[in-house]
């Protein structure tokens, strides 16, 4: 690349295209670090100092991170890793552990993993021997025989650390937080976390060993950074290899962002949610539509993202519904206001229904049972109705009782949308009682 | 390694052998020449006589206790089977702890010879499995190599302090410094004239080329000679002592207290926590060195007597015209032959022994004056005996080293016929050569038995061998040569590998051949942390300092504020390892309260006391509920901190109750701390039942520390006959009151200067309020030194922690989150909170449906005037409210149906909303 570079400043718009595409789909996927934390910088001297405190002098501590999903825990913990890592002397000396809740579902296997990646000497190349007690009773015999000024620190990361307090007698949790509260090898216990009410998990005497340190992750983004947060996302680094392109690009960005249409789709994901995995999310949509006959995102691209985004789910499942099952939904839904929300069986959605057929219908002929029957179950496989009985083998299935599982306007929402809807059925939508 | 006859699992037939003699007319006990030892079934016959070195069934069948045998005696009815013996310890009965002391890996056939007090050296003479070779190896020279496998090495000396070089002399004559007072009454220096011991102490000199077994059968005469004499000596000592004793009322009462307890100076019982070197250390070395001198002494005696008895012994025996020499030699020659292949080695070694013998008789008369200093020092056990006959009321607790009461009343007997027969040493001397110059025919008998002793040994040892390792039997002759030596080398490390491969796999019978091939299998694996290669930093400045002495993992140099539990404690468990018995106890408290640390500064603070030799030595082992995975894992655990063995958990509670419920000659009490006792529980309680029964037997000694939470477990969790076990012996600790964890911090700060004042009473006010967790306090204050350090870029800052700092870090560590969390949700997650709240006012119910909310959601969010959202969204802000724990919310799969509550109070909402809004 570098070749080119200075053979031509000039490369063909596909190439930068894909350039490009390859920078930002790195960015919006989370797998480069930012350079720097945005909005966090108390958080991140703090928890460096922490860290560096354990590594250089060997004191032994324990942290929380909390902050909702989102919201950057694990990219500041890698930041200050990243951070940390490259100090010399640091380098050669913290043996990270990392841990995840949703994968080290018990202590049995957060010990092996532990083991694992400390590369004790029970580990022989990949596998672990001996049993869940002597592993337990090795590990804790390593950590012991280590002390604060000679053995090597080691960081416990533990993600989702909500979900190791679920194990039994919170052992693992126990034995890292004793070992660092006591003179042992020195360790850091860092815990990742989205739950507030983490500490009222611990147990007591879990809690009393833990140092009661959390950071808080809570970003109080103005709508203004968030604006800018956008476009710095979107805008090409520095060192991009096609100087005219890059400077395109990046005034397209810019005004794309001042763009009324975009600054009020924005504006409307601001508000729903801040964090930036759904930020990415959209960009990403965006950025997916540009090609080398459309080299630059367009207000259109984002609004079409947004809408992507925003569509509801259970839109798309009615839409794909035959006349019957909707006429069945239309049904439930008058059951539904008839009876304020009260459960209904098949056989009462089968008696308004044919009520309607008597009464108002002139396009829908008439169904045998077992063909509304089939319907019916239908949408019970399509979850947009659910069983109310949890023993269903003891009832008949006419008389089992459902709730209908979609909200009044999603209902409304799909008739009007829904192709060639016979108008009688619409009307019998929109009439107030049957 | 050895012969035993245990892994055939075969019963033993034991019969005195030789002509029994009236050892006390009183007691009606005899004494014996030898044991025959023939397995039933079996026409071989093994003969054990006194002198020998044997091997005496223990609690490892691997590994049997080895002891040289000093004595037989019995009663009349020749039921009662007794030995006195002189002790040798493995490395692996050796306190864990101790070890490390020795500086160097022992050598697999290593033994040591015992010097401390805690062991009976009274056993039952049934436990004997076999004879073994034992051979002093000097100091300075290598292990030899290892030709016979049933050779044992000796070297060191182990006092259960220390290691010590080991005195030649000990194991050649008189290895009577440390059999220890029930000695006494075993040799009355009255004894019947018929009485014939097997000993030959005069004979030793006369020979040109002393041959070490002979020297070592000896060994017993000078022995008698030696507790006789010392006896005697302190008696007269022992009555001085007691007047003035008198004298100090107080100290006789902790003197009776301690029983074994010397009258060194460092008897009073330490309030303080740290105790400086006190000369009692120095007295006991002192002790051990004078004993031993007195001993050689007394061996000099011996042969400056042997002269003048010689010609009256022959007379009176009258069957041997031959000189002494010669009766000697015979036996000498005679054994010569079947010993030379096994122990070859062992003649090489005995010019060396002899010259260290030539040279301490040299050395004797410089000697002399210090034995004569040795007299003034009491031992210990007459003061005891001294104490009983005042109060013969607790004889038992006073003498721990005769538990017997039999052997009580014989040594009181004993001092007062020596009280009566107060007559010159020359007469006593006179009378006891008598009795222990042997005859001939004896001599010559023993010898024969000696014999066949050893020619069983190698035919036992061969058909061991066999068992063993079938493909590879050594024979005699390869022993000897040197080549085949490295060879049967080779095979010890291979037996020896095969040994533990076939446990493993006995074990888990399913392993891989691919493990046994790995080198670092969990079971040979030393478990370790890799160590740094760049040191800690230490801490640089004020505030760094005060940071490491606040943090909880620094061990302080004292515990304030929990003297009283601490007396209480360090009482109870003292007097337990004192007595010898057994108990429990209760601790509760909540956590951070200091009960694990007090424990284990009691624990540390008795363990200095034994050090001191104020109290017998102990075990101390630890486990913690918490640390194992399975709540029967604690005999796994208790097992291997005893005795380094890994087994199952089943075979660990076998091996423990037969521990603790059988007696076995060397035991020390054990301390057990059982921290989280409720994870202990079982749904059959088996596990806490056994940790509570165990301390009742008779003969356990073990002291059960438990510690929990609650103050009501036993009552809450226990079944009664767990309960009842655990007995009433409860403490509870209390929460710290802010004026104690004021001084906890003041002391561990120790004058380093980094907090105000007022600073220091706020956190401690403040965690006593909040739950006088210790723990806490000490982090708070960590993190307010680390606040300071941050702030103090600041010029007005004067480098120590202020107040403003303090409430920073107790904001930090106690205020709740919930309210800035909603402060920094998004617009539609408050409005989704908002909804919440109103339609809890409509419902009048603290629950409501998603879909009543989302209802309320969406006219609120047109009164907002924002865009409605779609279902789906909003059940994505409703899912993010509920993974934060703002909403607790029913599973997901329920769709529109899921409930939802709030996990924070309405008006903390509101009141996070309001704030939001201004």
């Amino acid at each position: 690349m570098s070749k080119r570079k200075v053979k031509e400043t000039h490369m063909p718009v596909g190439e930068c295209i894909s350039q490009v595409q390859m920078i930002l789909r790195e960015r919006f996927c989370h797998q480069r670090l930012p350079e720097k934390p945005v909005g966090m910088e108390s958080q991140h001297k703090h928890l460096l100092e922490l860290l560096r405190r354990t590594a250089v002098h060997g004191e032994s501590n324990s942290v929380l991170i909390v902050g909702p999903r989102g919201s950057g825990k694990t990219m500041l913990l890698n930041c200050v890793l990243r951070e940390l890592l490259e100090v010399k002397d640091v380098n050669k000396n913290v043996l990270p552990v990392h841990l995840n809740g949703l994968l080290q579902t018990d202590d049995r296997i957060a010990l092996k993993e532990i083991t694992r990646q400390l590369n004790l000497e029970n580990v022989v190349g990949d596998k672990v021997f001996g049993s869940f007690a002597e592993n337990l009773a090795f590990l804790l015999e390593a950590l012991k025989k280590g002390d604060r000024s000679s053995s090597r620190p080691v960081l416990f990361i533990l993600d989702e650390f909500d979900l190791f307090a679920h194990h039994k007698n919170q052992t693992l949790l126990y034995n890292l937080l004793d070992v660092s509260q006591s003179a042992q090898a020195p360790v850091a216990v860092i815990g990742l976390t989205c739950r507030l009410d983490v500490l009222e998990l611990l147990e007591k005497r879990v809690k009393s060993r833990f140092s009661h340190r959390q950071i808080h992750l809570l970003s109080s983004l103005s709508f203004i950074q968030y604006l800018d947060n956008v476009r710095s996302q979107l805008s090409l680094p520095q060192d991009f290899p096609d100087t005219k392109f890059y400077d395109e690009w990046n005034d397209s960005i810019k005004t794309l962002c001042e763009d009324q249409s975009v600054v009020d789709v924005l504006q409307r994901h601001y508000n729903s949610s801040k964090d930036f995995r759904s930020l990415h999310l959209l960009l990403m949509l965006a950025l997916s539509r540009v090609s080398a006959s459309k080299p630059a995102i367009k207000p259109t691209d984002l609004l079409e993202a947004s809408r992507v985004c925003m569509v509801d789910s259970k839109a798309n499942i009615l839409h794909g519904l035959s006349i019957l099952e909707l006429c069945l939904i239309i049904a439930m839904k008058h059951l539904n206001d008839i009876y304020e929300g009260e459960p209904f069986n098949f056989q009462m959605v089968h008696n308004e229904f044919k009520k309607f057929l008597q009464r108002k219908s002139h396009s829908i002929h008439n169904f045998d049972k077992p063909v509304v029957m089939k319907a019916f179950e239908h949408l019970q496989q399509l979850e947009l109705i659910k069983s109310m009985d949890s023993s269903t083998a003891k009832i008949q299935k006419e008389y089992q009782l459902m709730k209908l599982l979609l909200d009044h306007s999603q209902i409304m929402e799909a008739l009007q949308k829904y192709p060639q809807c016979p108008t009688d059925v619409k009307q019998w939508a929109m009439s107030a009682f049957g | 390694m050895v012969r035993y006859f245990t892994r055939l699992r075969v019963r033993r037939i034991y019969k005195w052998g030789g002509r029994p003699y009236i050892f006390d007319r009183k007691l009606k006990s005899y004494g014996f020449e030898y044991l025959n030892m023939s397995v039933e079934g079996q026409e071989a016959v093994t003969t054990v006589t006194p002198g020998q070195y044997i091997l005496i069934e223990g609690n490892d069948d691997e590994y049997p206790f080895v002891a040289k045998l000093l004595k037989f005696f019995g009663d009349e009815s020749h039921k009662q089977k007794k030995a006195l013996v002189q002790w040798f310890l493995r490395l692996s009965e050796v306190p864990q702890n101790k070890k490390l002391l020795l500086g160097r890996s022992p050598h697999p056939q290593e033994i040591f010879y015992y010097l401390g007090r805690a062991c009976d050296n009274e056993i039952n003479a049934e436990s004997i499995l076999g004879t073994v070779h034992v051979q002093h190896v000097p100091e300075d020279t290598p292990f030899p190599e290892p030709g016979t496998k049933d050779t044992l090495y000796v070297k060191l000396s182990w006092d259960t302090k220390a290691f010590n070089v080991l005195d030649p002399v000990l194991m050649q004559d008189t290895p009577a410094s440390t059999p220890p007072k029930p000695a006494l009454p075993l040799f009355p220096p009255c004894a019947s004239p018929t009485a014939t011991p097997v000993s030959r102490g005069p004979v030793r000199r006369a020979l040109p080329t002393p041959d070490p077994t002979v020297m070592r059968r000896a060994g017993s005469v000078s022995d008698t000679r030696a507790t006789m004499s010392a006896g005697k000596r302190s008696t007269l000592e022992a009555e001085s002592i007691h007047s003035a004793s008198k004298l100090s009322a107080s100290k006789i009462l902790s003197a009776k207290r301690r029983g074994s307890a010397a009258d060194t100076p460092g008897v009073r019982k330490k309030l303080q926590l740290s105790i400086g070197a006190s000369p009692g250390k120095k007295m006991t070395r002192a002790d051990v060195l004078c004993e031993l001198l007195d001993e050689e002494m007394e061996s000099e005696k011996v042969i400056s007597l042997k002269l003048s008895s010689s010609v009256s012994h022959s007379l009176q025996h009258g069957c041997s015209l031959s000189p002494m020499r010669s009766v000697c030699k015979t036996p000498n020659g005679q054994r010569r032959f079947p010993w030379k292949l096994s122990s070859i080695s062992l003649d090489r070694l005995s010019p060396t022994a002899l010259g260290e013998q030539d040279f301490s008789r040299a050395t004797t008369p410089s000697r002399r004056k210090e034995s004569a200093m040795a007299i003034r020092e009491p031992a210990l056990g007459v003061l005891a005996e001294e104490d009983s006959e005042d109060s013969p009321m607790q004889p038992i607790a006073l003498t721990p080293r005769s538990k017997r009461k039999s052997a009580q009343l014989v040594s009181l007997r004993i001092r007062k016929q020596l009280n009566l027969l107060d007559n010159t040493q020359e007469l006593i001397s006179d009378g006891d050569d008598d009795c222990f110059v042997p005859s001939k025919k004896d001599l010559q008998s023993s010898s024969d038995e000696e014999k066949t002793v050893s020619e069983e040994e190698t035919r036992g040892r061969n058909c061991k061998t066999s068992v063993r390792t079938p493909h590879k039997t050594p024979s005699k002759k390869a022993l000897q040569s040197s080549t085949d030596e490295e060879k049967s080398e080779e095979e010890t490390v291979v037996r020896k590998t095969r040994g533990r491969n076939g446990k493993t796999s006995a074990r888990t019978p399913c392993k891989t051949p691919s493990k046994k091939v790995t080198p670092s299998t969990p079971r040979h694996a030393t478990p370790s942390i890799p160590s740094r290669t760049v040191p800690a930093r230490q801490p640089g400045n004020i505030l760094d300092e005060a940071r490491a002495r606040l943090h909880v993992s620094s061990v302080p140099e004292s515990l304030p504020c929990r003297e009283q539990e601490f007396q209480d404690i360090y009482n109870f468990v003292e007097s337990k390892v004192m007595d010898g018995t057994g108990g429990c106890m209760y601790i509760s408290g909540v956590p951070g309260t200091g009960k694990t640390a007090t424990i284990h500064e009691v624990i540390r603070c008795l363990q200095h006391a034994s050090d001191m030799d104020e109290i017998p030595t102990f075990r101390f082992i630890e486990i913690n509920g918490m640390k194992m995975t399975d709540p029967h894992q604690a005999y796994v655990q208790i097992l291997q901190k005893l005795t380094d063995q890994k087994v199952t958990a089943d075979h660990a509670a076998a091996l423990l109750e037969k521990r603790f419920s059988n007696p076995a000659p060397k035991k020390e009490t054990t301390v057990l701390l059982v921290d989280e006792l409720d994870l202990l529980w079982t749904r059959k309680q088996n596990v806490m039942y056994n940790l509570f029964d165990w301390p009742t037997r008779r003969h356990a000694r073990l002291v059960v520390l438990t510690i929990a939470n609650t103050m009501d477990l036993p009552e809450r969790i226990m079944i009664n006959r767990v309960a009842s076990r655990l007995g009433l012996t409860r403490m509870s600790f209390q929460p710290y009151s802010f004026k104690q964890l004021q001084q906890i911090i003041t002391s561990r700060l120790n004058k380093v200067k980094a907090f105000e004042e007022d600073a220091l009473q706020l956190v401690s006010r403040k965690v006593a309020a909040l739950s006088g967790d210790a723990r806490r306090c000490l982090d708070i204050c960590r993190r307010a030194t680390e606040i300071c350090e941050h702030s103090a870029s600041h010029p007005s800052s004067t480098g120590l922690v202020r107040m403003s700092h303090v409430m920073e870090a107790l904001d930090e560590m106690f205020s709740s989150s919930y309210i800035t969390a909603i402060g920094c949700a998004s617009l539609q997650e408050q409005l989704f909170l908002r909804a919440v709240i109103a339609e809890f006012r409509r419902l009048g119910l603290e629950e409501a449906t998603f879909q009543q909310v989302f209802v309320q959601h969406r006219a609120l969010s047109r009164v907002e005037g924002l865009q409605p959202i779609s279902v789906s969204e909003g059940l994505a802000v409703c899912q993010r409210l509920g993974a934060c724990r703002l909403l607790l919310l029913e599973a997901s799969r329920l769709d529109m149906l899921q409930r939802v509550r709030l996990n924070v109070s309405q008006d903390d909402v509101l009141y996070a909303l309001k704030a939001v809004r201004d």
